[in-house]
């Protein structure tokens, strides 16, 4: 299949970037997006040019890294999928697909579509932790966990940072990322213990680096490549009302 | 705690319980209204004499206005600082599904607040300052405001004032749709069951209060015009 191409070129952070126009042949609508993307560096550094910066990992949709805005919709279209799970088959031959980098204050561009995600970390060295003596492994039966607790903290668990949903949210707001990293640990015993210092610290962080605050549109979940629902958004609610009217810290 | 007040979820707190609060003044001044339905004015004379001279209202009143004071505030507060969060916006824009209301709450508040001015200019100002006709029920020993005819008047004399008033429950309709339901998921008393359930209730008890409010204006259009 033939494509046309509008993909955002910024040489660097400072750099002011602009849309540029390719033209592909040849694509196989068997090629993931990410495949597509190496091929029309292939073929740019044969000619002499620039390849466009992007990033990707894993290739299962386990690491995040592959952030891409594909035509108005963050990692393309399809629910439930990163944009490594994107298949050049979902488009028409001769479409015009637009890609452009996650924008966000607190997501600056470093190059092209490649974009700074660092606030994430900030965000997890915050609060998104354990601080127990790890040890030996302990015994399997030691922490009982209920069937219901353990589903629900799992499904919170399978959030890969990937940043999709502040991409998609009109306030720019990491809401959703944050919901799943408090509740994952709030729900487990070893997480508990600091379930309320974990909460605060981490939208403190998170308001701190600028990002937007929720107003339940519900984009975020739309397009989360985990399916994380906004019933976390709930549950972060619930704990941080909680943590701020008791006498934690 | 100090921290509560200037946090992203803290705002939005202040905005739930506010809204929540608003909402059921909602409710209260629906009923009054439902009145008007009734009889030849009498009631609704009654009771809207009965609100506006009971000394309870005095405190209510200020509380009520610090409600839409509040809610406002952190509105354009929030709505501001959610602006700067993207500085370099999208060329295509976002095609993420989302319900139209939950995405312009700011602008359908911004309307809503102009209806509001005129909505108190029309009635509560009147009222309260005093160029509103007497009417007698019992041989001139008691004297009370003619809010009924006051009501009537407008609704029957002027039918821009009508659609006015039926475009006003509209943005009141969008904007409760998605209020009702949000100012529970704020405030943490949400889950994964609750959340369609909430939202089936929104629209019942939108669809009540704008209705309902929408209803007036027509019901007087059709008494009295038709
Ligand atoms: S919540 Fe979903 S969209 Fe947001 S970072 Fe986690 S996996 Fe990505
Ligand atoms: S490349 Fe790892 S999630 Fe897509």
């Amino acid at each position: 299949m033939k494509i046309k191409l509008n993909i955002w070129k910024q040489a660097n952070a400072k750099a002011k970037g602009k849309f540029e126009k390719y033209e592909l042949d040849g694509v196989d609508a068997e090629m993931s997006f990410i495949e597509m993307l190496d091929y029309l560096n292939e073929k740019l550094i044969k000619e002499g040019k620039e390849p466009v910066a992007f990033e990707h990992d894993c290739h299962e949709a386990i690491c995040g890294c592959c952030s891409l805005y594909i035509n108005g919709h963050p990692h393309g279209p399809g629910s439930e999928t990163a944009t490594c799970q994107v298949h050049m088959r979902s488009f028409k031959d001769g479409a015009t697909i637009t890609v452009e980098p996650w924008r966000a204050k607190s997501f600056p561009v470093l190059k092209d579509l490649m974009v700074d995600r660092n606030a994430f970390d900030k965000i997890m060295t915050a609060g998104g932790f354990v601080s127990i003596d790890a040890g030996q492994a302990p015994d399997a039966n030691a922490n009982l966990v209920g069937k219901i607790d353990a589903d629900k903290a799992f499904e919170a668990a399978a959030c890969i940072g990937c940043g999709a949903c502040v991409a998609a949210c009109k306030n720019s707001s990491a809401t959703l990322f944050v919901a799943a990293k408090v509740s994952q640990l709030a729900l487990l015993p070893q997480g508990k213990v600091e379930a309320k210092r974990r909460a605060l610290n981490m939208v403190a962080k998170m308001d701190e680096l600028g990002f937007g605050s929720c107003t339940n549109t519900g984009a975020c979940e739309a397009e989360c490549p985990k399916g994380i629902g906004i019933d976390f958004i709930a549950k972060l609610n619930r704990e941080y009302l909680c943590a701020s009217f008791s006498e934690a810290e | 705690m100090s921290k509560f007040f200037t946090s992203s979820i803290g705002q939005k707190f202040f905005m739930s319980i506010t809204g929540l609060f608003l909402m059921v003044f909602l409710k209260v001044h629906l009923i009054l209204n439902s009145l008007l339905l009734f009889g030849d004015g009498e009631l609704f004379n009654q009771a809207a004499n009965f609100m506006s001279s009971n000394p309870i209202m005095k405190v209510v009143e200020p509380i009520l206005a610090l409600g839409f004071i509040v809610h406002i505030f952190y509105a354009s507060f929030i709505t501001l600082k959610n602006q700067m969060a993207r500085p370099q916006k999208y060329k295509v824009a976002n095609k993420t599904k989302a319900s139209w209301a939950s995405k312009n709450m700011y602008i359908l508040g911004g309307l809503i607040l102009i209806f509001l001015v005129i909505h108190l200019a029309n009635f509560f100002w009147k009222v309260k300052f005093g160029t509103v006709a007497a009417i007698s029920y019992d041989g001139g020993q008691t004297e009370l405001h003619d809010v009924y005819g006051l009501v009537a008047g407008l609704f029957k004399g002027w039918w821009w004032y009508d659609a006015l008033y039926i475009a006003g429950a509209i943005f009141l309709f969008l904007h409760l749709t998605h209020g009702f339901w949000s100012a529970f998921q704020t405030i943490g008393w949400d889950n994964d069951k609750w959340i369609g359930r909430l939202k089936v209730i929104a629209y019942i008890y939108a669809v009540i209060i704008a209705g309902g409010f929408a209803f007036i204006p027509l019901f007087f259009l059709i008494k009295y015009v038709v």
